[in-house]
């Protein structure tokens, strides 16, 4: 029966993924940037599970170091590959059409994707993968239906099965509509543990896409309050030299 | 005699410095009466600045070279000095200099500035206003992002609309059948060289012709009517030192807005700095929905209104001559107003409604350029076009049987 509605959905399946793509609730990832640790996790998550695919063309692992507070040597003999420098960018040796020819579309370079989609759509799309035995890896996504990507966490998370719900449109037709996640298969994390595992990769990919954000707040507010103290003194120029203007 | 005097002298006996520093500073009499409207010229030239200044350094590691751009500008935002914040001020800056300028032409359209004899300064000003579009879309191409690609995909195809040369000149402009290498390369020239001359030459033309009449004020009135035994207008101070340190004080104000945005929203909510322009630009994935950057947007706007074919025109065909004639007939804004007073303060209600119903227009139009289409919103659209319109077009009619009060002969402050 559960085949048969899969079959189904299949058919409908053109208008129902582009509903799902625009209206699809992100979940908040409420990182935070000022927490090393956090990153220093997702780092870590990154590497053991993201980099075999995805580059970070212009992330340095030396940066990466200095940014995070990671001793260069630690970097050097848990983050990363050999033949890889210390001065260089996290690349991959998978080939752009190796890659193509694997997952049917190149896995996108990472460095900028929290800025691309937004740190609430990665959150929520590497915690909404479901299994579907149409899709080439068994799995499809919520937030990006029908993505090339396999479930890559699936050890941690474990895997969710969907749960649909019978709707009636505005022509009367019953529609199969994709309404929840439910967790079948254990994996070695609790859902607890599995979105704080997702919440540090994010925040990890955050920082790659801005590594001088905290930074850049941080200048700010010093000029600013010189521009404030640089305010008070032109107006009390302009008051001085106005003051015999009627 | 001073060094300091006698250097001065000697360059004096050489080169008219003096000269044009008491001509266009210290002896340049401005109306006393400036108000909050009067900061944004000199706002605009501050701006101006600071984008060449900010350019010069971009360019320092910018590569005009499709393989190299995108990872370039990523190079400047992570390996460059203080890279980041020249690029966020940059960025910035050009989304700034619109706003400065919008509410610049807003200045002088509730103070009739641009009424006789300040017809050539408005004239010079649309110029301005016009190749910093040409600036703006050049600049847009350079990151090489999605963004930067398909906008400029977009605005070029317009070209390719016009009847019997369209796909030439799209050719030509482009320099290959799709933008490519040599469209960014050609971009790039225009972008740091060919416009910011125009431009720089443009604006000292602008501030040579108000001097040479003299500044508008928000009564509208004609201070030389007005002036002392030493031929100085009675309502005039010099710029210097007075317009000099009130400036000032409207730089600062303006820099902290500015910083705000460039230390704390750079993106600006993705109006500054569009999302998918973090993805570098692939000829064969076009994004979902393709909006120009917020200050086009009420143009691009009125070209989406046109929906219907005229014969062999077609409807973007025409869209493209509407959008043109949007911009264009702001250049006639001095010849369809005929009040016979120059300030809002002394125009009657119909002046004030229609210019309340233009902004709102605008504003709208604005917003409706960054969103996708839909049945109503092109509605909208269209009578939003229609209000743009119809605030130049009827002027002629209404600013002549429009009430107006007596103008006093003297600035009311």
């Amino acid at each position: 029966m559960k085949r048969q509605l899969l079959a189904l959905l299949l058919i409908v399946s053109p208008g129902l993924t582009l509903a799902a793509g625009a209206g699809v609730h992100l979940d908040h990832a409420n990182i935070d940037r000022t927490n090393l640790e956090s990153m220093q996790r997702g780092a870590k998550t990154f590497v053991n599970y993201c980099l075999s695919c995805h580059s970070a063309q212009f992330q340095r692992y030396n940066r990466l170091a200095r940014d995070l507070e990671i001793p260069e040597q630690a970097v050097i003999d848990n983050l990363m590959f050999t033949g890889d420098q210390i001065g260089g960018h996290m690349d991959v040796a998978l080939t752009k059409a190796d890659a193509k020819r694997f997952f049917g579309a190149a896995p996108p370079d990472l460095t900028l994707v929290a800025r691309v989609r937004g740190v609430d759509w990665l959150y929520t799309y590497m915690r909404t993968f479901y299994l579907d035995p149409m899709r080439p890896f068994g799995v499809n996504n919520r937030v990006f239906p029908n993505v090339g990507m396999p479930h890559v966490l699936w050890e941690l998370q474990g895997w969710q099965a969907p749960v649909y719900h019978t709707e009636a449109d505005a022509n009367g037709k019953d529609h199969q509509v994709l309404t929840d996640l439910e967790l079948v298969t254990q994996g070695s994390q609790t859902p607890a543990e599995y979105d704080r595992t997702v919440r540090d990769l994010v925040n990890f990919l955050s920082y790659m896409g801005e590594p001088v954000k905290l930074e850049r707040q941080r200048l700010g507010i010093k000029v600013l309050l010189y521009l404030l103290v640089f305010f008070i003194l032109a107006y009390l120029l302009k008051k001085e030299y106005w003051k015999d203007v009627h | 005699m001073g060094m300091l005097s006698s250097t001065r002298d000697w360059i004096d006996a050489r080169f008219p410095m003096t000269k044009m520093f008491e001509e266009h500073l210290s002896k340049y009499y401005a109306p006393k009466n400036f108000n909050f409207w009067y900061f944004f010229g000199s706002l605009a030239l501050l701006v101006l600045v600071i984008q060449i200044v900010s350019g010069i350094f971009l360019t320092m590691n910018y590569k005009p070279d499709a393989a190299h751009a995108f990872a370039s500008v990523e190079y400047i935002m992570r390996d460059v000095e203080w890279g980041w914040l020249i690029r966020y001020i940059h960025s910035t800056g050009a989304s700034a200099f619109f706003l400065v300028v919008y509410l610049h032409m807003f200045r002088a359209m509730l103070y009739g500035s641009y009424k006789g004899p300040r017809e050539l300064i408005w004239i010079f000003g649309m110029l301005i206003y016009l190749m910093l579009m040409a600036e703006a879309f050049f600049g847009y191409l350079l990151p090489w992002g999605q963004m930067s690609y398909w906008g400029a995909q977009v605005i070029i195809s317009l070209f390719g609309a016009i009847p019997v040369v369209g796909d030439e000149l799209a050719l030509w402009i482009r320099g290959d059948f799709v933008i490519s290498d040599a469209t960014l390369n050609r971009f790039f020239a225009l972008h740091v060289i060919a416009v910011p001359l125009v431009l720089v030459a443009l604006v000292v033309m602008h501030i040579l012709a108000l001097h040479e009449v003299g500044s508008n004020n928000p009564d509208g009135v004609d201070i030389k009517k007005n002036k002392d035994e030493n031929g100085i207008p009675k309502d005039a101070i010099p710029f210097h030192p007075y317009y000099t340190v009130k400036d000032i004080v409207g730089v600062v104000v303006f820099l902290m807005f500015f910083s705000i945005v460039v230390f704390f929203i750079p993106e600006g909510g993705g109006y500054f700095l569009e999302k998918p322009n973090f993805e570098p630009a692939d000829p064969l994935k076009t994004p979902n929905h393709i909006a120009p950057v917020w200050y086009f947007t009420p143009f691009y706007a009125m070209l989406r209104a046109v929906t219907i074919d005229i014969g062999p025109l077609t409807a973007k065909f025409l869209g493209v001559v509407v959008m043109g004639a949007a911009v264009v007939i702001l250049f006639f804004l001095p010849w369809l107003d005929r009040s016979p007073v120059k300030s809002i303060r002394y125009r009657g209600p119909i002046y004030k409604i229609m210019l309340a119903l233009f902004v709102v227009a605008f504003v709208v139009l604005g917003w409706l350029g960054t969103q996708a289409t839909t049945d109503a919103k092109t509605l909208m659209a269209q009578i939003g076009t229609a209000v743009y319109f119809a605030f130049f077009l009827l002027m002629p009619f209404y600013t002549r049987i429009d009430r107006t009060l007596t103008v006093p002969d003297r600035v009311t402050g």
